[in-house]
């Protein structure tokens, strides 16, 4: 037995060396694997970027079956996705997988910005991870709304009309810029058509490249900490962190206990609350698309909706627009907003605290009342919480340097 | 492991659930189906009512009369005897013979398909519409939950004929307070209830027939995770062991 054993490894090894002589296999794996050292006091808040690159493979994948039965036809979409329902056997899986994990991939990824906000992850000199960041979290905006049109419904389309038409309020280019965007004068099948190639080839394509950057420029300096500190700052005499642990196989295992535990979820929701109450499926879209008639309440999907209240807020289109673009813009500009000393939340002060859950009362606040039916009174409440919102990173800036801190600790704290 | 920021997240979240009145909306005057998608007997009456009732004007066109026999535990002659009216075949969908055209013509408005009406309106506006309609005082049928509902009440005969009362609000708004029975139907206001219920639990079903499946196969899938999220635990814990 030792000795099968024994041969099966050597036949192993000599394999791994022959591939090691032609591609850099195990250097590849000890470099951002196991020689890849990271901070060992991460807490609940670092399951995130994990369970995010899980969400993306899952839609991936169930997109890929879900092309193979959709199709992207205004006088078929519907249908084809209720034959997928209905017709292909463990079809309604497939896309329940699919539309649950567009909701969860942006519940995960607004945790794991919040982390940023908490921590100070995207602070000097993790820059360029924030920037990238944005840029897939922008990305999958666009890859969420376009997916969200192909199954045809009535809020699918209405849903389209308001966000395109929100381009027309741009002076003089704005309606030929519509008309661009849509491929013709209204919704059309020609939109159909197109917001497809963008969704299934054209932005996985951008996000995948994207995360790939996240992550070399994560690795270029390590993760950062919730204590805010560089753990490189103390090394042994190897030269390898003392606050510092491999990535494998300590994060891996931790990892999958973390998959596990959102997986759970996950499939609570796939197989018991697909349409979560209507905000992963909303009612309106099991109504086939029909330009002649207008719901009565158009409404993005929960995840775009703080953004369509801050639009709402405002009385002038344009203005509007524009207050919702600078609402997602300065958020690229956060490494260098905050100017505190101290990184994390832990050494920053009360005054921090404060700010930072007046924010996200109030992006939460305005994601619940981006959903309601628009009250004269709702309004008003809109427009404080837009207020909040901008003033979070306005006072920061001007807050943070001054501001008093705790003193840093030398080492990590647990 | 430290629970802290999870319990800082939970409390935010419970605080902006118990501070907003948003997500209660939307219930309205609704009456509550109470149906059990589980009830087997009550969709296959459901399924005949239906045929029966719903399907001279309405399809369901995303639903095939085979699927209905495999769910509803029943066989493929009993629904091709019961549940098909026309020359179709048991892999068919349920479709009518009025075209979509001649349904314009003769009714103002094509009555729409019916495979996905308990997804998109909710089992309890299906039930609260199909129990109150009334006669107004044009004579014709008028609804309390679709005022001016261009269809006509087709089970009048089993519920009778309803007739408004109305009140006037403190804004001096007259409005329908309740309906009586004006004149009793063949079955008891019990009766039809249960009737409805029957309709609907059979709408429920027809607008996603996987349920039954999808919550089957949910409670493996969940003691599956449960039990890897076990294992997964104590592996993490056992390669821990030496941090710190």
């Amino acid at each position: 037995m030792a000795k099968a054993e024994n041969t099966s490894a050597t036949s192993g090894n000599k394999l791994l060396a022959w591939f090691d002589d032609r591609l850099p296999v195990s250097a590849f794996w000890n470099n951002v694997m196991t020689g890849y050292y990271a901070p060992k006091n991460f807490n609940f808040w670092y399951y995130m970027g994990s369970l995010a690159l899980l969400v993306l493979v899952m839609q991936i994948l169930s997109g890929i079956f879900l092309t193979m039965f959709y199709k992207p036809d205004a006088e078929l979409a519907f249908a084809s996705v209720e034959y997928i329902m209905r017709d292909v056997p463990w079809g309604w899986l497939i896309r329940y997988m699919h539309s649950t994990g567009a909701s969860f991939f942006f519940i995960v990824v607004y945790l794991h910005m919040f982390r940023a906000l908490l921590y100070g992850s995207h602070r000097k000199p993790r820059e360029l991870v924030w920037i990238f960041g944005m840029l897939i979290y922008v990305a999958l905006m666009a890859e969420a709304f376009m997916g969200y049109v192909l199954p045809w419904g009535q809020m699918s389309y209405w849903g389209a009309q308001v966000i395109i038409n929100l381009f027309g309020a741009i002076p003089a280019i704005g309606e030929p810029l519509t008309e661009w965007i849509r491929g013709d004068f209204f919704i059309s099948d020609a939109t159909l058509n197109r917001f497809f190639a963008l969704h299934v080839i054209a932005l996985p394509l951008a996000i995948l490249g994207l995360v790939l950057m996240h992550l070399v420029a994560l690795r270029e300096n390590g993760s950062n900490n919730p204590d805010g500190i560089e753990i490189k700052a103390n090394k042994d005499e190897n030269g390898i962190p003392k606050d510092g642990i491999p990535f494998h196989p300590y994060y891996t295992v931790k990892d999958i206990f973390g998959v596990g535990f959102f997986l759970m979820i996950f499939a609570f929701v796939i197989f018991f609350w697909p349409e979560a109450g209507g905000l992963f499926l909303e009612h309106d879209n099991f109504v086939p698309a029909n330009p002649l008639v207008t719901p009565e309440h158009i409404k993005p999907v929960w995840y775009f909706t703080p953004y369509y209240a801050i639009l709402k807020a405002v009385p002038d289109k344009l203005m509007g627009v524009i207050l919702m673009g600078i609402s997602v813009a300065i958020l690229f500009f956060l490494p260098w907003l905050d100017r505190s000393p101290a990184k994390s939340i832990r050494y920053k002060g009360a005054w921090y605290k404060i700010m930072l859950g007046l924010f996200v009362i109030a992006f939460l606040r305005l994601g619940m009342l981006g959903m309601a039916e628009g009250t004269p009174a709702q309004t008003v409440e809109m427009r404080v919480w837009t207020f909040v919102y901008f003033a979070f990173f306005i006072l920061l800036y001007f807050i943070s340097p001054g501001a008093k801190t705790k003193p840093l600790p030398e080492r990590v704290t647990h | 492991m430290n629970m802290k920021p999870f319990a800082v997240l939970i409390s935010m979240v419970a605080m902006l659930a118990a501070a907003s009145p948003l997500f209660a909306a939307g219930g309205g005057n609704l009456q509550q189906a109470n149906v059990h998608i589980r009830d087997t007997a009550a969709a296959q009456r459901g399924a005949k009512l239906f045929v029966n009732y719903c399907m001279a004007c309405h399809s369901a066109s995303y639903m095939r009369y085979g699927r209905i026999a495999k769910d509803l535990e029943l066989s493929e002659d009993a629904v091709l005897e019961n549940l098909v009216f026309a020359d179709a075949k048991i892999g068919d969908t349920m479709d009518i013979a009025m075209r979509p055209a001649d349904a314009e013509k003769w009714l103002g408005k094509v009555p729409p398909d019916l495979s996905l009406i308990a997804r998109s309106r909710g089992v309890d506006w299906l039930y609260t519409y199909m129990l109150t309609f009334y006669q107004d005082e044009s004579g014709g049928w008028n609804n309390l939950v679709l005022p001016n509902a261009s269809m006509p009440h087709v089970m009048w005969q089993l519920q009778g004929i309803q007739k408004p009362l109305y009140a006037t609000d403190e804004s001096g708004h007259e409005a329908v307070d309740r309906l009586v029975l004006h004149r009793p139907g063949l079955q008891t206001p019990e009766e039809y209830e249960g009737t409805v219920r029957d309709l609907v639990t059979f709408l429920q079903y027809l607008g996603e027939p996987a349920q039954l499946q999808r919550k089957n196969v949910g409670i493996w899938v969940l003691l599956f995770l449960a039990f890897f999220t076990m294992i997964a635990y104590l592996l993490k814990i056992e390669y821990w062991r030496d941090v710190h």
